[in-house]
């Protein structure tokens, strides 16, 4: 059989860096391929060269053994090559019929007017071959997470594509709404189209793809089978060493000080009569599934959101949070899932971006920023915290996810906060860099802050957690030790939904309540 | 290319800080002295003394408004109001004085509050009442306009009974202990204003504030930064320089034009884009904005000694913000 796309020693440079160096991949029509490596392995570069966002330097692109010249998106989609990338790129005012057809609309009355009629059977033709139930007529803006990559899913097969490139594409979803993904990626694979699957996820990985390929440092690895290979296999080939996954040992923190407390914490229905106590020291995991409500605890505890009610008890204290300045006052910092949007000043430099939190440390006269004493407190982060950067003066998105992470936990220790919520601390992090966040969340908790850690991952939080909290629809569903806890423990209050609940709820009175 | 990855990494730092800022200043002072050598090659009066001194006066008034419109620019906002708050303060400063003969130096106090009062208004609108920027300083714009016209009777206020008032713009400081410099003293204002400024964007925690506000708003706030009241702080400076333009120009025309006013917002705006702070925030310096002023400036003389018709100048000035922009914009690419 020809492989659909061979990719043969592909060279690509920008400004001061190899991003890929003799670069390999081989395609199969009803192939799912994963492409694996660490952030910066090349997986994306060499996918955005395949889909003509980037220009090749040297090496060969083979379409069905014919090379091919891809010198634009454009190119890209005429010889059915189609990207989805992990931020979506729909238009939410539109209906999803609209979305897909985007400038290839249906016209009649000679070409003057749209037809929209065309439009939604063309578009519910894809639907019901993807067997997915949508009105075409739906607006995007309206849509879940997962729909809405279906409906982009939807916009490549418009294309008439044989090879679709998914970047991350569970990175929003749920555990439903991934399994419906697969679903329709099996169907894909059925009709012959070959997917390229890029993704951190290794149980996505085992149970979607036929073969790896691994990725580091630009360069290609090995390709591997997925069935006969084992997980620490694939990882010791990202890292190029192999990695030892340890539990931490959950100290006795029953003589530590209550630092935060809330009670019967409220907000409509995002958060429902939430009570929890974090010591000083401890590591409290907050677990649920997405949309559980737990970034929303976090925000309001932290004043960036408003609350209906409830108390927040500090240091034995009650206190009253109205806005972040008030947490950071108080010694609480929020680390938030989405650097970009709320953690960082991308466009800044490394120095200015931890310093922000706590800038009125660094002046003088109460006004004057005391420049030298900014650097060297950035440089004492950059190296405590192993952050790879030229310098102190670099532009912050220049840098890689895990090396950007480690600087908005520079911002919060810099600013001395005793009571740190991480949100997804390790959310588009590779390996490697995410032992290095463990491994300072532990030393952070040894130090004595607090610390409660929100995760969707749950081997991350039986690895991390001394205590875990579990959250479903808005309310704690549950606390569970991190001792002898395992994942059906967390997965089952993690699906009590209200709904369900109402029925056993006569049964359940008399029972233990945690 | 690799060579500079083998470097010291300080020196990469070095490199790409110097390449950022100094890149875009490079250009436009370049194109500055390229416009000022093509015209004094086309007309041996450009080159005059007399005309380089009229230039930097003409840059006076626009320079101080664009530095204001700098800082509101750098966060990311707009200020349509700049000119017409000029005119306001200049109004006000003429009550203070003409009509109520008070002392000079309260008039100067009154123009500079008057302009950081309603400025702080525009940051109020802005940040707690969340009104669009373009949308709150283009009614701030109009309000002014009026209010100018109503508190002086819709009649100019001349300064006669106070003379020393167009000392202000008008004298020459540095001429009178360098009698081979006279440059006027509107002039050294637009100076000072711009060093100061200059100096406390880089500076100070309000500058560092005012980038990170055009860089990434919200976490800034989820940084524990009161970001409304910095944002408030920013309009109120950026009004209260609009006051001591109002006191530049009222000071030159030795009266204060309350038909004067709008249209100064675009040059202000025109001169700050053109000296590569962007528009959409976080960057920017007032070095670039003095570049882009004078570039405003050296353009209409210019084309004025070479007899150009007034109407020529500004679709040439329409067709130099453009090409500005533009190069920029390739200079990002690359």
């Amino acid at each position: 059989m020809t492989p659909l796309v061979t990719i043969r020693d592909l060279d690509k440079s920008f400004p001061g860096v190899k991003a890929l160096k003799k670069a390999r991949f081989e395609l199969f029509p009803g192939e799912v391929h994963a492409l694996m490596g660490e952030n910066g392995a090349g997986k994306s570069t060499l996918m955005k060269v395949l889909a003509g966002i980037y220009q090749k330097d040297s090496g060969d692109i083979l379409i069905e053994g014919r090379p091919a010249d891809i010198r634009s998106p454009r190119a890209a989609k005429d010889l059915g090559i189609s990207i989805i990338h992990q931020e979506l790129n729909l238009m939410n005012e539109l209906t999803a019929a609209q979305n897909i057809f985007i400038g290839r609309e249906p016209k009649r009355a000679m070409g003057l007017l749209l037809d929209e009629g065309a439009l939604n059977r063309a578009a519910a033709d894809i639907f019901s071959r993807m067997n997915l139930t949508l009105d075409p007529r739906a607006e995007v803006g309206e849509l879940t997470v997962a729909m809405q990559q279906m409906v982009e899913i939807a916009k490549a097969l418009s294309f008439k594509s044989r090879v679709l490139i998914m970047d991350e594409p569970t990175a929003a979803l749920n555990k439903a709404e991934i399994a419906e993904l697969f679903g329709i990626i099996r169907q894909l694979k059925a009709e012959g189209v070959g997917i390229v699957y890029i993704s951190h996820k290794m149980d996505e990985l085992k149970e979607i793809s036929d073969r790896v390929t691994v990725m580091r440092d630009g360069e290609y690895v090995d390709t591997v089978p997925t069935e006969s290979t084992s997980v620490d296999a694939i990882i010791s080939m990202m890292v190029g060493r192999s990695l030892t996954e340890t539990k931490t040992d959950v100290p006795d923190l029953s003589s530590h000080d209550v630092v935060l407390e809330v009670r019967n914490l409220r907000r409509s229905n995002a958060i429902q009569d939430v009570s929890f106590k974090l010591r000083k020291g401890e590591i409290l995991g907050f677990a649920g599934l997405m949309g559980a409500g737990r970034t929303e605890v976090a925000r309001a505890i932290f004043g960036a959101d408003p609350l209906d009610g409830g108390d927040i008890i500090v240091r034995g204290q009650p206190v009253t949070i109205r806005s972040p300045q008030d947490a950071v006052r108080l010694g609480i910092g929020y680390l938030s899932e989405d650097r970009k949007r709320y953690g960082l000043a991308t466009g800044m430099d490394v120095a200015a971006n931890i310093v922000m939190p706590c800038l009125r440390k660094f002046l003088s006269l109460n006004m004057v920023l005391r420049a030298r004493a900014i650097r060297e407190a950035a440089r004492s982060y950059i190296k405590q915290l192993r952050i790879k950067t030229p310098s102190d003066a670099q532009e912050v998105r220049f840098l890689s996810g895990g090396n950007q992470q480690k600087i908005v936990i520079a911002k919060w220790l810099a600013r001395d906060c005793e009571i740190l919520f991480f949100d997804e601390p390790t959310r588009g992090i590779d390996v490697g860099a995410k032992n290095e966040i463990y491994k300072l969340l532990n030393t952070l908790a040894t130090q004595g802050r607090a610390i409660v850690m929100i995760s969707s991952e749950l081997p991350e939080i039986l690895r991390m957690s001394h205590r875990i909290a579990v959250m479903c629809e808005g309310r704690l569903t549950g606390e569970l030790p991190a001792d002898g806890a395992t994942q059906e423990d967390i997965m089952r209050l993690a699906t009590r939904r209200h709904s369900l609940m109402a029925d056993s709820s006569n049964a359940a009175i008399g029972g233990s309540t945690t | 290319m690799t060579t500079i990855v083998e470097k010291d990494s300080r020196a990469i730092a070095r490199s790409t800080v110097l390449s950022q800022g100094a890149w875009q200043k490079i250009l436009a002072f370049a194109s500055l002295i390229a416009l000022m050598a093509v015209f004094s090659i086309a007309s041996e009066n450009f080159l005059q003394s007399d005309n380089l001194i009229g230039i930097l006066q003409a840059t006076a008034v626009n320079g101080v408004l664009a530095v204001a419109a700098t800082f509101v620019i750098i966060t990311g906002g707009i200020d349509l109001s700049v000119g017409t708050l000029m005119t306001f303060c200049a109004v006000i400063v003429g009550v203070f004085l003409t009509y109520w003969g008070l002392p000079m130096p309260v008039g100067i106090v009154a123009a500079i509050a008057a302009g950081a009062i309603c400025g702080s208004i525009s940051g109020t609108l802005i940040a707690k009442m969340k009104i669009p920027p373009f949308i709150a300083t283009l009614g701030m714009m109009m309000l002014l306009k009026g209010l100018a016209l109503v508190i002086s009777g819709t009649r100019p206020i001349y300064f006669n009974d106070t003379p020393n008032f167009s000392m202000i713009s008008q004298e020459s400081l540095i001429g009178a202990v360098l009698p081979f410099l006279p440059i006027p003293n509107g002039v050294l204002i637009l100076f000072v204003v711009a060093i100061v400024s200059s100096l406390v964007l880089t500076r100070t925690a309000f500058g560092r504030y005012t980038f990170a506000l055009g860089s990434n708003e919200e976490a800034v706030r989820l940084s524990g930064v009161n970001t409304d009241f910095w944002k408030i702080i920013v309009y109120t400076v950026s009004g209260g320089i609009c006051g001591i333009a109002g006191l530049v120009i009222a000071s030159r025309l030795n009266s204060a034009q309350p038909a004067l006013g709008q249209g100064y917002e675009l040059d202000a705006i025109a001169a700050v884009v053109i000296g590569g702070t962007s528009l959409s925030g976080g960057r920017g310096t007032i070095l670039g904005t003095i570049i882009g002023a004078l570039i405003i400036s050296v353009l209409t003389n210019g084309l004025r000694i070479l007899s150009v018709a007034q109407e020529w100048q500004t679709v040439v000035t329409g067709i130099i913000i453009i090409l500005a922009v533009y190069a920029d914009i390739l200079r990002r690419k690359s």
